[in-house]
């Protein structure tokens, strides 16, 4: 085999080690006294900004329904197809709800597109970053997992209205 | 032939042909909503406006007649603008609520607002309000604000459907559509408006809101209804069956199906009455085994009797191959005398349009099959019953035919049989009394050939997987869920039905008993059978394709 050329030969001083040894100590010894970063999980809770894309959640009115109408565009539109939607009759004004809406969170992957893509603004990235499911059913969020009430939600919604 | 240019390039006409079909049969899109091929013209929706050197207006090309030397323009700045401004006036009232729309993916209007519309609206008033969610018959939705007013409907109503109900009520941006007085839209043919309804203001209520357009596979078949075997599509979705449209067939039932067609020849097919596998009788009581057990009881069972003392009942509902293996079975392998199939005709039932009396798609080919193996038929239905009444007959085998349905009278004629074997898909008063049952696929999940009232003999083709078949493995249509699913997605996980096509398992029969032609696809069956009828000779599955062959028809039929 032949013997690889490096980019850079190291001098002298480099190759005894001792001086960069201290640059690095003095590194350290500097970050020591500086404000930490890392947090201590799950002690301590990570706050997302609101630009944070958590798990997709269904928005919930005041009243308790949901503002999703069923059209399935997030459905279309997710690259993962993770969503399984089936819509049916409402009295409601429109017409439109969803009988039964699943997100499967293991094909999920936190693109943000259906909350993009929604004409109703009903489904929204959450902050919501706990995930956890030990087989694949439970990963298959129902509606009961999905509505989120609106008051919840608002600094999401606030966010998106500013930046859409 | 004269000739005239659109968009620079000259075609020839007929006389008495319009601008518009000129250029749509020369491949040449005029956007319209209001034309349709077959009814009249009505010219109300001004989408087909083109400019016409030395006319001084734009003309509307469906009403236009084309003339020696015209010269058409469909590209020029004045027809995009006219478009453009037509667009915009039918979006000031519509509501574009697609998203709640069931039309939506495959409306003519949102079609044409993407490829003709400036994109934004002028328009800040409030919209214009009409009614909706309105039941304008027993099958029939009609949304008041989506309503372009093109008046498809009610031509389609008075012209092919016969039977006037629809109407326009008021006047300009209040114009919507009702029925007359005392009326509703419910005549045999009324779904059809939901079809030629360029956008989504019509709806099947069978089908509001289960399944948008694009989760769903298309797959090309043949209604099963009656013997006019109108050209359709199946959609599918997760294996389900959730609608069917008619399939342009000129020679056939055009763009049209009837009502009965479309909702009522599928519902078995997803239906809990579905007969899951096998049964047999043990100890007075119907129990499921596997398909080697049946095979092997029933071949035991058939050969404690004679072969005068066995009978077969075909089916004029069940396919050619499905009647081809039971003659043969029963023949060449049991040695059967007596065959019969119980007639669907129910007299003045049929109309002049596309419905006939004959509830069943394919008497005419078992009659041609039945001739060519020379066995009677007349009466022969009641010859078999009343041998079975006489103690002669003793076993009987009834291919995908409810022969108790209709006739409770046969309840007893049945008793007295010591064996009784049926090919079902779903269970029925005949299958209630089998002591062998064979699990059949429907005309949806299998191959097969049917030939309709006028000697025409069109393909079946398999939308709905059975547990023999894999979707992705065996040619079907494929929609996008079905492409990219898993087993562990939820759509993925669909419920295949343990049946076989009732030519496999008399085919299965037929190799226990040591029978040596083995068929292993229904075109094999169908090749073997065209060998022996003169007027199917040289034809195949590819030669039928996708609207069928007209058989050449003598005198003798
Ligand atoms: S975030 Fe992306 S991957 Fe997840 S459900 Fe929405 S569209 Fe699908
Ligand atoms: S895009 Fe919005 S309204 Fe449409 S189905 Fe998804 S969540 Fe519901
Ligand atoms: S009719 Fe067409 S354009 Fe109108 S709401 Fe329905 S899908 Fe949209
Ligand atoms: S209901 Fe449909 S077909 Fe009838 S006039 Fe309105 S848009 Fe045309």
């Amino acid at each position: 085999m032949a013997k690889k050329k490096r980019l850079k030969d190291l001098n002298f001083l480099e190759k005894i080690y001792l001086p960069e040894i201290s640059k690095g100590l003095v590194q350290t010894f500097k970050k020591m006294f500086q404000p930490r970063f890392t947090m201590e999980y799950p002690e301590v809770k990570f706050e997302p900004p609101d630009s944070y894309r958590g798990r997709p959640v269904l928005v919930q009115e005041e009243n308790g329904e949901e503002r999703c109408v069923a059209c399935g565009l997030c459905s279309r539109v997710c690259p993962a197809l993770a969503i399984e939607i089936q819509a049916g009759e409402t009295e409601r004004e429109k017409e439109r709800y969803p009988e039964r809406f699943e997100i499967n969170m293991i094909r999920c992957i936190f693109c943000g597109l259906c909350e993009e893509v929604c004409p109703e603004e009903a489904i929204i990235m959450s902050k919501d970053y706990e995930l956890v499911f030990s087989n694949r059913e439970d990963a298959l969020y129902g509606k009961d997992k999905l509505l989120v009430p609106i008051n919840e939600l608002q600094d999401r919604i606030n966010f998106l209205r500013k930046h859409k | 032939m004269p000739k005239f240019q659109i968009d620079g390039k000259e075609f020839e006409f007929k006389n008495g042909q319009t601008v518009l079909e000129v250029a749509l049969e020369n491949g040449i899109d005029i956007p319209h909503f209001c034309y349709h091929p077959l009814l009249s013209i009505s010219g109300n929706c001004r989408m087909c406006l083109v400019e016409i050197e030395k006319m001084p207006k734009l003309m509307i090309s469906c009403s236009t007649l084309a003339a020696e030397g015209m010269v058409v323009h469909t590209q020029s700045e004045r027809a995009i603008n006219a478009r453009k401004a037509v667009m915009e006036f039918f979006l000031i009232n519509h509501p574009l609520d697609c998203p709640i729309c069931d039309e939506a993916g495959e409306c003519k209007l949102q079609d044409y607002t993407y490829q003709h519309s400036i994109g934004e609206s002028r328009f800040t008033e409030t919209k214009n309000l009409k009614e909706k969610r309105v039941p304008l018959g027993p099958y029939v939705m009609f949304d008041g604000d989506r309503c372009i007013a093109c008046s498809r409907c009610i031509r389609f109503c008075d012209e092919i459907a016969k039977s006037s109900q629809l109407t326009f009520v008021k006047r300009g941006d209040r114009v919507t559509i009702e029925t007359f007085p005392g009326m509703q839209l419910d005549n045999s043919y009324s779904l059809n408006v939901t079809d030629i309804c360029p956008v989504g203001a019509l709806t099947n209520r069978d089908f509001r809101f289960k399944a948008r357009v694009w989760d769903m596979s298309a797959t090309k078949s043949v209604c099963i209804g009656c013997s006019r075997g109108c050209n359709i599509e199946v959609w599918v979705r997760s294996n389900e069956i959730m609608r069917l449209t008619p399939r342009f067939n000129p020679d056939v039932n055009q763009y049209w199906m009837c009502d009965e067609g479309r909702l009522k020849t599928w519902k078995h097919v997803n239906s809990d009455t579905r007969i899951n596998g096998p049964q047999l009788r043990k100890n007075g009581t119907l129990a499921e085994v596997g398909w080697d057990e049946a095979y092997a009881f029933a071949i035991s069972e058939l050969k404690n009797f004679n072969k005068d003392e066995i009978g077969i009942i075909l089916s004029s509902s069940a396919s050619m191959e499905d009647n081809y293996m039971g003659i043969k079975f029963g023949k060449s392998v049991l040695g059967a005398k007596y065959f019969g199939y119980k007639s669907k005709v129910l007299k003045g039932s049929g109309d002049d349009i596309l419905i006939t009396d004959d509830k069943a798609p394919n008497t005419f080919g078992l009659e041609l099959l039945l001739k060519s193996f020379s066995v009677r038929i007349e009466n022969s239905f009641e010859q078999v019953m009343s041998l079975i009444n006489e103690g002669k007959i003793k076993a009987l085998l009834v291919i995908e035919d409810d022969i108790l349905s209709g006739s409770e009278e046969l309840n007893k004629t049945l008793d007295r049989l010591d064996l009784l074997i049926v090919t079902a898909s779903n269970m029925n008063k005949t299958a209630e009394k089998a002591h062998i049952i064979f699990a059949a696929s429907t005309y949806a999940e299998k191959n097969g050939t049917f030939v309709n009232v006028s000697g025409r003999i069109q393909r079946t083709k398999p939308a709905v997987v059975t547990s023999e078949r894999e979707r992705s493995l065996d040619g079907f249509e494929m929609s996008r869920l079905d492409k990219f699913g898993t087993e562990w997605d939820k759509w993925g996980k669909v419920n295949k039905i343990e049946a076989r096509a009732s030519w496999k398992i008399l085919n299965g029969l037929g190799v226990v008993m040591g029978q040596k032609l083995k068929y292993n696809m229904a075109e094999e069956v169908f090749v073997d059978l065209s060998k022996t009828i003169d007027k199917l000779s040289g034809l195949d599955y590819r030669a039928i394709g996708e609207t069928g062959v007209q058989l050449k028809l003598t005198n003798t039929n």
